[in-house]
């Protein structure tokens, strides 16, 4: 006994030790892929290319007499894209020809009957449905509109309002302008949200304030532990701007935000994208682990680490929507669930990387990147991987359940590690009631409700299925033995009955 | 007479065998009254010697067992278990080693505070209270494939109970052994967990100052080496 005893302390002993020796596995996170997504477990898995680089338009193949400088924002309107050459003061309107070419139409630098007439560092424009043309001239303090000739057709300068802080210079940097002819500009230093101004030019208030941020300590350490001198000197509890808005075919506006803490992320609070409503509230479908936050995981020890902090977003006809990451160069593209599609892009000067994006736009499904440093757009073409998910989105949405499925295994020759595909060939095959498949394909993907939702009907029908011979098991192995008692026992009374009738 | 001899010694080592087992299998079933009956239990666990090493290191190796298999079996709309990073003997060394240490703290301050319990009663008693964690979390796995995540509640309840019921035996367990009052046991708990980060701190600086040591030897030899040729 005691040996054994001794043995067996020995033994977890030996158990206690073992985890010291065993190496940790080192996860370095570096992975040299172009296009990638993350997997259930938050690791960045390889992926083929969802987009590839169709052109790159520098200054030189328009043959520009002075060359981009410090363009700031694109804006795109059917086959036109619209570049604003800030640091040129002037917008350049190209044409997009049958064959993919872009050519360059004409400039704007002035709008006739305007004062002054030119532009100072225009940093966005736009059209609403009517043609007219909107543009933010930050350094002369307006946003100006002009008809589709250029004539001046009125300007929105700083409110007079008692809610806007008159001390403030009105620098408009961007703007969007939605069907009734409403205009919402982001200006500098501005932190109540955006500014809205309706079609006559009144403004009419702020929409979509970031709301103020701090946790319980901030606010008792501020509160009470600071004197009046050392809060002056603290940053101040206010909502941070908007670094760029996009306005969708719905009307409502797509806002993203980059000042915020790495920690804020963790449980939404930081919100880098949002959708905002009428009265500016987010509204983004947030149905994944995970919210849309561009890189879930960063190399640790880079350049770049940090979160992806997003110049700038798109969304596409069918709601999908393309933010772009200045942090490490890198589009995501995000499903209307607020599901990630893909990601992809990278830093540096080769064809498909970016030094410094500032813009993107969309024309159908093609996407259009802007590069303040290089003063370049990149044109990137979905490839067949890339249509594919499209595609099968598109499917889905339509209410094509099954042709959407066809599509997702057809993603899923190319990339297997799609966890989108293996969700929407379930759903498929849920709705084919083949719940046993469609467990299979849930559980790839991790989806613990549409796996209990199948698991439910399965184990239905099994028990259904098989109740008969349950139930006969049952009797066989519960009542006839209480049965058989039964008789014999009743039969025992009525031997010793009969024996004391006997005995009488 | 040589033979003779050999023969009784023959006879009596499977009675006494025989008697060890049996012993053994009347302390692992006595688990099951212990977890139902926690204040008699414990008390005649160590006192009436009821229970013993042997059940206690099983009940262990269960209880681990338990917590592998959990890791590895349930469902997977109940658990997100990394498995492809979990490693069996990093995450039992992971429990193991916390409750060993806090068994070694509570023995070493008790001991000081007129406290009944030796090292092996504590041992003995801590590995006696995890029993309902490896009664109902044993089952639990094989419910988990029954169950569709809707149900999840019915799960969690019944985890939680285990755990519950588990903390409750231990807290019971400590009285009994020392013959402590519940209050008492409540601020030695707490300091049971100040002595642990003690003893961690201890080996901290044992390790730190071992490897020192050793560099300090490692040095010395290749500066004797480097002088040398």
């Amino acid at each position: 006994m005691k040996r054994i005893q001794c043995i067996l302390s020995l033994a977890l002993a030996a158990l206690l030790l073992l985890p010291m020796g065993a190496a940790l596995a080192v996860d370095d996170g570096f992975s040299s892929t172009y296009t990638y997504n993350y997997d259930y477990w938050t690791d960045l898995r390889e992926s083929p290319d969802a987009y590839r680089v169709d052109q790159v338009v520098y200054s030189a193949s328009l043959e520009l007499d002075q060359p981009l400088r410090k363009p700031q924002s694109l804006y795109v309107h059917e086959n036109d894209l619209y570049v604003c050459d800030t640091g040129n003061n002037r917008i350049l309107q190209l044409r997009r020809d049958a064959d993919k070419k872009f050519s360059l139409v004409c400039v704007i630098d002035k709008i006739s009957g305007a004062q002054p007439e030119t532009f100072n560092s225009p940093n966005d424009m736009a059209l609403d449905p009517e043609g007219n043309l909107y543009v933010c001239d930050t350094n002369n303090n307006r946003v100006i509109k002009a008809d589709k000739n250029l004539n001046y057709l009125q300007s929105f300068t700083k409110p007079q309002d008692t809610t806007f802080d008159q001390n403030l210079s009105f620098l408009p940097s961007k703007l969007v302008v939605d069907t009734t002819g409403r205009v919402f500009v982001l200006a500098t230093h501005v932190n109540k949200g955006l500014v809205k101004y309706e079609a006559d030019g009144t403004f009419t208030g702020f929409v979509g304030a970031n709301t103020v941020k701090y946790n319980m300590w901030e606010y008792i350490w501020k509160t009470f532990f600071t004197t009046k001198e050392q809060r002056a000197q603290q940053v101040a509890f206010v909502p941070t701007e908007y670094e760029n808005i996009y306005i969708d075919k719905e009307g409502f506006i797509y806002a993203t935000n980059i000042v915020f803490s790495e920690y804020d992320l963790l449980y939404d609070v930081a919100k880098p994208i949002r959708r905002l409503n009428s009265i500016g509230s987010d509204i983004l479908i947030k149905n994944d682990r995970y919210p849309p936050i561009g890189d879930l995981s960063w190399v640790e020890g880079s350049n770049d680490y940090g979160p992806s902090k997003f110049k700038d977003i798109t969304v596409l006809d069918n709601d999908i929507y393309i933010a772009v990451d200045r942090t490490r160069g890198r589009l995501f593209g995000y499903d209307p669930q607020g599901i990630m599609l893909w990601a992809f892009g990278t830093k540096g000067n080769s064809e498909g990387a970016f030094l410094s994006a500032v813009s993107i736009e969309h024309m159908d499904h093609d996407l259009l990147v802007l590069d303040e440093n290089e003063s370049s757009i990149t044109v990137f073409t979905p490839t067949e991987y890339g249509s594919l998910i499209y595609q099968a989105n598109d499917q889905y949405l339509k209410g094509d359940y099954d042709g959407s499925a066809d599509t997702w295994r057809e993603v899923l020759k190319l990339n297997a590690n799609y966890n989108s595909a293996f969700i929407g060939i379930g759903r498929a095959l849920m709705r084919q009631e083949q719940y046993g498949e469609a467990m299979e394909y849930f559980k790839m993907a991790h989806d613990r409700e549409n796996y209990g939702r199948a698991y439910r009907y399965y184990r239905k029908i099994l028990v259904e299925k098989n109740v008969g011979w349950a139930l006969a098991v049952i009797v066989v192995l519960v009542v006839v033995p209480m049965v058989i008692r039964k008789v014999k026992a009743a039969k025992e009374e009525v031997e010793a009955y009969e024996r004391r009738k006997i005995a009488h | 007479m040589n033979g003779a001899k050999s023969l009784t010694d023959g006879m009596a080592a499977p009675a006494e065998r025989g008697a060890g087992w049996k012993r053994y299998k009347a302390s692992l079933k006595y688990g099951f009254y212990v977890i139902f009956h926690p204040f008699d239990g414990f008390w005649d666990l160590v006192h009436e010697q009821r229970g013993s090493l042997m059940a206690a290191h099983t009940w262990l190796f269960l209880f681990l067992l338990t917590y592998v298999l959990r890791l590895l079996l349930t469902n997977f709309q109940f658990i997100t278990a990394p498995i492809q990073y979990i490693n069996i003997y990093e995450q039992c060394g992971s429990l193991l080693f916390p409750f060993l240490v806090l068994c070694l703290a509570n023995w070493a301050l008790s001991t000081l505070f007129d406290g009944k319990g030796r090292f092996k009663d504590i041992y003995m008693a801590m590995c006696y209270a995890l029993i309902p964690y490896v009664l109902i979390q044993l089952p639990l796995i094989l419910v988990s494939n029954m169950i569709s995540f809707d149900e999840a509640a019915y799960y969690q309840v019944l985890g939680s109970a285990s755990i519950i019921w588990c903390v409750f035996l231990a807290f019971v367990g400590l009285m009994q052994v020392h013959d402590y009052t519940p209050g008492k046991t409540l601020i030695f708990l707490f300091f049971t967990v100040f002595g642990a980060l003690v003893i961690l701190f201890l080996i901290l600086v044992f390790f730190s100052l071992l490897s020192d040591a050793i560099g300090f030897f490692v040095s010395l030899y290749r500066e004797v080496a480097f002088r040398l040729y």
